[in-house]
């Protein structure tokens, strides 16, 4: 069977998860040629709530499509970390909001702190653009795409005036996780 | 020379199914000799109703005719009128049929200030079904269904029409035959959504259950209480107590919906 | 040369599998899940000269398109839930008028207002039987985001070439997912139009039994002046009572796509040729059964998936013949258990059938699939 990496972006509605999902995707899919699939779930509410955005990357055609266990999931607040974190699979990942997931929740999994939102507040002056440091952090963490592929795709969605920025975020994000892990 | 009506006719579709002494017949009669004045050509004009009694009017019609559903007519006409907008769209129905089932649509399609022309039959009740009360019933009048008196306020048809922004709004009666060409054929010159009003008789379901002993005095009071707008706009509120105000009530001129989407289409297209 | 590409969601596909098929007219009104087909109509269609319009409620929006069909364009609305309750009175109306239109229902919990961002599978009687009275049905289940738009085109095909209202069914799942879709060029898919008449106007007659069972449609403004009524109507296109033609112009709307069924159904067949159970499935639920059918086929049980993509005209005698070979079916739903009555009524007992629904907004999984088949193995 085809080998099947599974990822979840969580917080809540208005921090762009769906969005990071979806560039995510289209690294993999558009860019890299792989197979991949986005979903996601979302309460009524246009910003607040738990959101979700899922991400199943695969060398072969995608079945089903939501997430079965999680290889990798990012967590930015505390509710979404206590409430999608119990999928993660043996030995995975949880990379979390050091800031807003005061405590991480257990299990057997890897978990990774990172000041996400406060990289993208205090280093690139926007909080708007936490999604894309996370982005960036996630794919240096998982390396399920290449690096440049990843800033391609996040260039690819977002309007030229905030290129600059994005790309900042992007490759924030993955630097500090691979000073993080050395 | 006498008006050929003939040549807009579908053969072998009449008799009408309408009653004796009934004022649809009338209204077809206009409605034909305004689409006549305004030399509308019979292929690019569309006649579109709903049900109910007036609303069987464009089977009798040589044109493209469209006998939708309960209340839909505007709302099928629209998408006539916007995927084809170099058609003349008419709409015929009742009083029911356009401002109780159709009152969405109807509002709508003066909102958005459509060109097409609507031709709105009140008289007062539903007929077809045999009779029941309308939302132009007046109050305290009989209907199958309101035995002891309606207590329901009725629409003002013309003001629903002028206040959800039709540009055109006229109303004139059955009894006044001749305005009734008059003022459909200035709504079908009239770019935008115009609404004539036509307070019609229904003998059958109406006029019996509410003393009118015969469609003599149906008509009568038609004649009686009709009032022009120019000497209407002269009387105090009072005066217009029970009155029929005819004539044209409203016109302005206002962008038109079709015209409207033309210019997205421009923006879309990068003009 | 390399195809075009893109990511795009379910829903968005559509839209695209729409504009691909000439759709030039779309009337809609906002419900969640299937917002985005609105959505993309609105940007896209004028960019091609086509109309875009938001109408004032849901009934509005199928009267529009029906109106715009009747002119000749090829039309396309979408809801959801609630408002596909209310459409279903013109859907009527198409059917009897028989005026072309393509409907994507995109499927959420319910009744009523029920579960707005939740999918569901539980609109598939309402396909079929939603309006009053007897009538036709058409609709077409897609999987992926790629069927999504191919399945879209033929669904205009075939609402064009029967000359009635076809509906797509998707769900909030792969209505809101998104893949990548290799896009087709221009003329890579089969796109059919509505037949024209082949006699001159006052020779036309648009409900012509004569010339066929799907009679050609003329185009109001082409010439050909017509009537169009919802009343049971005589060839000529007048309403009528007398028995005889009522009787005739039923059982011909019938007809017409039972005498089809041929060209209409479309199925997949996976891993059925010694499968001694059989998933039946569709949708977004066909992929948790595929998923599970490979899993179990590892651990050697040979079960296989058979997946309408032509939900309606159910694919009877198929699933009638593999009812003669497999031991048992099982069918997994996002609903209470509503393709598992047409199962049952097409299998007559000759395989056992089992039914494994859900409601509470999350899919099927694989391996509720799996545990269910283990049990009736």
């Amino acid at each position: 069977m085809s080998r099947r990496y599974e990822l979840r972006f969580s917080g809540a509605g208005g921090q762009g998860l769906i969005t990071a999902g979806i560039i995510l995707a289209e690294a993999a899919a558009i860019i890299e040629n792989q197979y991949a699939v986005q979903s996601q779930s979302y309460g009524p509410e246009a910003r607040g709530g738990a959101s979700k955005s899922e991400v199943i990357v695969s060398d072969g055609p995608i079945d089903y499509p939501k997430a079965t266990l999680v290889d990798a999931c990012l967590a930015l607040t505390q509710e979404a970390a206590d409430k999608y974190s119990d999928t993660i699979k043996s030995g995975g990942l949880l990379l979390v909001d050091e800031d807003f997931v005061k405590a991480p929740p257990q299990g057997d999994f890897k978990v990774v702190r990172l000041p996400i939102i406060n990289t993208a507040k205090n280093d690139l002056g926007r909080a708007i653009v936490a999604n894309v440091v996370a982005l960036g952090a996630m794919v240096a963490l998982t390396g399920v795409v290449r690096r440049e592929s990843g800033e391609e795709a996040v260039l690819r969605k977002v309007p030229a005036a905030f290129a600059e920025l994005n790309k900042k975020a992007y490759n924030a994000g993955y630097d500090r996780v691979k000073a993080l892990l050395g | 020379m006498a008006f050929n009506y003939e040549q807009y006719l579908r053969p072998g579709k009449l008799p009408h199914i309408w009653c004796p002494g009934c004022g649809h017949g009338i209204v077809l009669k206009g409605l034909l000799r305004a689409m006549d004045a305004c030399h509308l050509d019979k292929d690019r004009t569309a006649v579109v109703s709903g049900i109910g009694c007036a609303s069987r009017l464009p089977g009798y019609v040589d044109f493209n005719t469209l006998h939708t559903a309960h209340g839909r007519a505007a709302a099928f006409a629209t998408g006539i009128k916007l995927a084809r907008p170099e058609m003349t769209v008419l709409v015929v129905g009742g009083d029911g049929d356009g401002v109780a089932i159709g009152g969405n649509h109807f509002i709508h399609a003066c909102r958005r200030n459509i060109d097409m022309t609507y031709v709105l039959c009140n008289n007062y009740i539903y007929g077809m079904t045999g009779g029941q009360f309308s939302p132009c019933t007046p109050m305290g009048d009989k209907a199958s269904t309101t035995p002891y008196g309606n207590p329901d306020p009725t629409f003002d048809i013309a003001k629903l029409a002028i206040g959800a922004g039709a540009t055109f709004v006229a109303r004139t009666t059955a009894f006044h035959a001749t305005q009734i060409d008059k003022l459909i054929a200035e709504g079908i010159r009239h770019k935008g959504m115009s609404v004539i009003e036509v307070l019609d008789d229904c003998p059958t379901a109406f006029g019996r259950r509410n003393k009118f002993r015969s469609v003599v005095e149906m008509m009568k009071r038609f004649k009686e209480t009709a009032v022009p707008a120019a000497t209407a706009a002269k009387m105090s509120a009072e005066e217009l107590q029970g009155k029929i105000v005819t004539g044209i009530l409203h016109r302005e001129e206002r962008p038109e919906y079709c015209e409207q989407y033309q210019q997205v289409i421009d923006r879309a297209r990068g003009a | 040369m390399a195809k075009k590409v893109a990511l795009l969601q379910g829903n968005e596909a559509s839209a695209y599998g729409a504009l691909y098929a000439g759709c030039r007219f779309f009337g809609g009104y906002p419900i969640t899940p299937s917002t985005e087909v609105a959505e993309v109509m609105a940007v896209e269609l004028p960019k091609v000269g086509g109309k875009f319009i938001q109408m004032e409620d849901e009934i509005g929006a199928m009267a529009s398109i029906l109106g715009a069909s009747l002119t000749g364009a090829k039309v396309l609305t979408a809801s959801s839930g609630p408002g596909m309750s209310l459409k279903q009175e013109l859907i009527g109306y198409a059917c009897i008028a028989e005026i072309p239109c393509v409907i994507v229902n995109v499927m959420r919990g319910g009744p009523s207002t029920g579960m707005p961002t939740g999918p569901s599978q539980s609109d598939i009687m309402q396909a079929r039987w939603g309006t009053h009275g007897d009538h036709p049905t058409i609709a077409l289940v897609p999987a992926s985001c790629q069927e999504i738009f191919t399945e879209t085109v033929r669904a205009f095909n075939l609402a064009e070439i029967y000359r009635m209202p076809v509906q797509v069914l998707l769900d909030e799942i792969n209505g809101h997912m998104r893949e990548r879709i290799e896009l087709p060029e221009p003329g890579e898919l089969e796109v059919l139009d509505r037949a024209a008449p082949s006699v001159p106007p006052e020779q036309y007659l648009p409900f012509d039994p004569s010339v066929g069972d799907v009679p050609p449609l003329a185009a109001f403004g082409s010439g050909y002046r017509f009537h169009v009524t919802g009343l049971n109507k005589a060839p000529d296109g007048f309403p009528t009572t007398r028995a005889e033609l009522v009787d005739a112009e039923e059982r011909r709307q019938l007809r017409k796509i039972e005498a089809a069924r041929d060209l209409i159904e479309k199925n997949e067949e996976y891993l059925l040729d010694d499968a001694e159970v059989a998933v039946i499935a569709f949708g977004t639920i066909s992929r948790s059964a595929r998923h599970a059918v490979n899993a179990l086929r590892e651990q050697g049980i040979k079960a296989g998936l058979f997946r309408p993509i032509t939900l309606w005209p159910f694919p009877e005698r198929r699933v009638a013949e593999l009812a003669k070979q497999v031991k048992g079916m099982l069918v997994p739903e996002m609903n209470l258990g509503q393709l598992v009555l047409e199962v049952e009524r097409v299998v007559k007992g000759a395989c056992s059938v089992s039914s494994l629904t859900r409601v509470d907004g999350e899919p099927i999984t694989p391996d509720q699939i799996m545990e269910q088949i283990r049990e009736v193995c």
